[in-house]
C-alpha cells in the first residue's frame, strides 16, 4: 500500500468529528447586578432538520458556575462528563475548596485546545458563567480554544445579532427584571433571523446564591408585517 | 459541509521600540474572528520577567499556549538559577519554543521586548516558526505594513552590514517614542479592520514598568 493510500485510510476509518451532527444554535451570556444570566433555546438541528425540541443547553457546574453551549450536542454531553468527573474528584478531597468560574473556564479552555491539537475537536462554542466571593466571571471558549472573558459574550449568530444590541444597551448595574428584557430582546431578534432558532427557550441565572434555570417558556412573537405575509408584492418578476 | 480547520486569525498588531536606557511594547486590544469582533478589550501582552515583555498577534489559543509554556520555561529557570531571564536569553527560548513546532506551527506574529543585562533597550522580532533577529525597533501582526514603513521613515536604524557593528537603538527620548506608538496605532486603526479599540503601552526603564492606554476606532 502506497504512503497516499495510507492516509486516506486512516481518515476513513477515523472516529473524529469531521463535521457536526445534532447542533444547537446560539448562547447568549450577560452580567447584571447580582450575577450572570444565561439564555439559549432548546432546539436541536439535525442539519437543516429541527430533530429535537428539548434540549437543555445550559447546565450548572459543581457550586459556582453555570455552562452553556452551542455546537454539537452529543460533544456538549460529553464535556459535562469530563466536568462530573472532575468535580467528583476535587469533592474527594473534602478540603472545602471548590472550583470557581475562572478554574472550570480555564480547564475547558485547555481541553478545547488540546483536542484540536490532536486534530479530534469537540465542535462546540461554550460559555462560562459564574460568581465567586462576590467575583462575577463570564467567560466564553470556542472549538479550537479560542478563549477570552467579557461583559457579555454570544456564540454563532449570537456574535453578529444580539451582541451589537448588547453593546448598545448593556449596563453593569442592570436589575434582574431590565437584564431579562434585554435576553429576550436578543432572542427575539435571534428568532426571527436565525433560522435554525425555535421560539422555546430557558433562561439561567446563577448568583452568589446558587443557579436556577427557568422552564421552557416562549417569547410573543409578532408576524403580521406586510413583508412577512407577503414577501414577494412588488418585487419585478413575482406574481 | 463545515470542514474542521485547526486555525483562526484573530488578528491584532504589536510594535516595540527600544532606546538608550528604555524599551516601549505596545498592541492594540481588539481581538476579532473573520468580519467580527470577538472583544474590544483582551491584552496581547504579556510579562515573561521583570525586563522582558512579550507582544503576540495571531491565533489567539495558539498564543496563550505559547505564553504559558514560556511562563513555565521561566519558573523553571528561577529555580534553577535564583534569577530572571535576561531579555536576550528568553529571545533564544522564544525561538527555539517556536521551532519546535515547526510542523504544526504556532501561528503567533511576536516582538519580544525589554532591557538587556546592561539596562539597553532590546527589540527581538519573530516569524511563526522561529527565525529571529535583534533589532531596535519593530511591529508585527496585520497592522505590521502599515505601521513597519513608518517606523522606518521616522527612526532609520543603522544597517547591520556596517562594520564595527551599530547599536541598533534608537536615538529617541522615551516620551518622544512613545508619542510615535500612538501615533502609528492611530493610524494603522485607520485602515487596518483588525486593528483598534484601544492601544496598550508599556514602558520598562530602570525604575521598572509603566503602563498607558489610548482609545482607537472603535468601527
Amino acid at each position: 500500500m502506497t504512503s497516499v493510500e495510507g492516509l486516506l485510510v486512516c481518515e476513513q476509518d477515523s472516529q473524529r468529528t469531521l463535521s457536526p451532527y445534532v447542533t444547537g444554535t446560539s448562547v447568549i451570556g450577560i452580567k447584571y447586578k447580582d450575577g450572570i444570566l444565561m439564555t439559549a433555546d432548546m432546539g436541536g438541528s439535525y442539519g437543516s432538520t429541527l430533530r429535537y425540541k428539548s434540549v437543555e443547553r445550559m447546565k450548572s457546574i459543581g457550586k459556582h458556575s453555570l455552562l452553556g453551549a452551542s455546537g454539537e450536542i452529543s460533544d456538549f454531553q460529553e464535556i459535562l462528563r469530563y466536568l462530573d468527573e472532575l468535580i467528583k474528584y476535587d469533592d474527594m478531597w473534602d478540603d472545602g475548596n471548590s472550583f470557581g468560574p475562572k478554574e472550570i473556564h480555564n480547564y475547558l479552555t485547555r481541553i478545547m485546545y488540546n483536542r484540536r491539537n490532536k486534530f479530534d475537536p469537540l465542535w462546540n462554542s461554550l460559555v462560562l458563567g459564574g460568581v465567586k466571593n462576590g467575583q462575577k466571571y463570564l467567560g466564553t471558549v470556542s472549538m479550537i480554544g479560542v478563549h477570552f472573558e467579557d461583559n457579555h459574550v454570544a456564540t454563532g449568530f449570537g456574535n453578529h445579532l444580539a451582541r451589537p444590541i448588547l453593546r448598545d444597551e448593556w449596563k453593569e448595574d442592570l436589575s434582574y427584571e431590565d437584564a431579562v428584557k434585554l435576553l429576550e430582546k436578543c432572542m427575539r431578534v435571534l428568532l426571527y433571523r436565525d433560522r435554525s432558532a425555535i421560539n422555546k427557550l430557558q433562561v439561567a441565572k446563577i448568583t452568589e446564591e446558587g443557579v436556577t434555570i427557568s422552564q421552557p417558556y416562549s417569547l410573543k412573537t409578532f408576524w403580521g408585517f406586510n413583508a412577512f405575509q407577503n414577501p414577494s408584492k412588488g418585487a419585478e418578476g413575482t406574481w | 459541509m463545515a470542514r474542521f480547520s485547526p486555525y483562526d486569525n484573530n488578528g491584532g498588531t504589536c510594535v516595540a521600540i527600544a532606546g538608550a536606557d528604555y524599551c516601549v511594547i505596545a498592541a492594540d486590544t481588539r481581538m476579532s474572528t473573520g468580519y467580527s469582533i470577538l472583544t474590544r478589550d483582551y491584552s496581547k501582552i504579556c510579562k515573561l520577567a521583570d525586563k522582558c515583555l512579550l507582544a503576540s498577534s495571531g491565533f489567539q489559543a495558539d498564543v496563550r499556549a505559547l505564553q504559558k509554556v514560556l511562563s513555565s520555561r521561566h519558573l523553571v529557570y528561577q529555580h534553577q538559577h535564583n534569577k530572571q531571564m535576561s531579555c536576550p536569553a528568553m529571545g533564544q527560548l522564544l525561538s527555539n519554543t517556536l521551532y519546535y513546532k515547526r510542523f504544526f506551527p504556532y501561528y503567533a506574529f511576536n516582538v519580544l521586548g525589554g532591557l538587556d543585562s546592561e539596562g539597553k533597550g532590546c527589540v527581538f522580532t519573530y516569524d511563526a516558526v522561529g527565525s529571529y533577529e535583534r533589532v531596535g525597533y519593530s511591529s508585527q501582526g496585520s497592522g505590521s505594513t502599515l505601521i513597519m514603513p513608518v517606523l522606518d521613515n521616522q527612526l532609520k536604524s543603522p544597517s547591520p552590514l556596517l562594520l564595527p557593528a551599530k547599536d541598533a537603538v534608537t536615538p529617541l527620548l522615551e516620551n518622544e517614542a512613545v508619542d510615535l506608538v500612538k501615533d502609528v496605532f492611530a493610524s494603522a486603526a485607520e485602515r487596518d479592520i483588525y486593528t483598534g479599540d484601544r492601544v496598550e503601552i508599556v514602558i520598562v526603564n530602570a525604575e521598572g514598568i509603566r503602563r498607558e492606554y489610548i482609545e482607537l476606532r472603535k468601527d
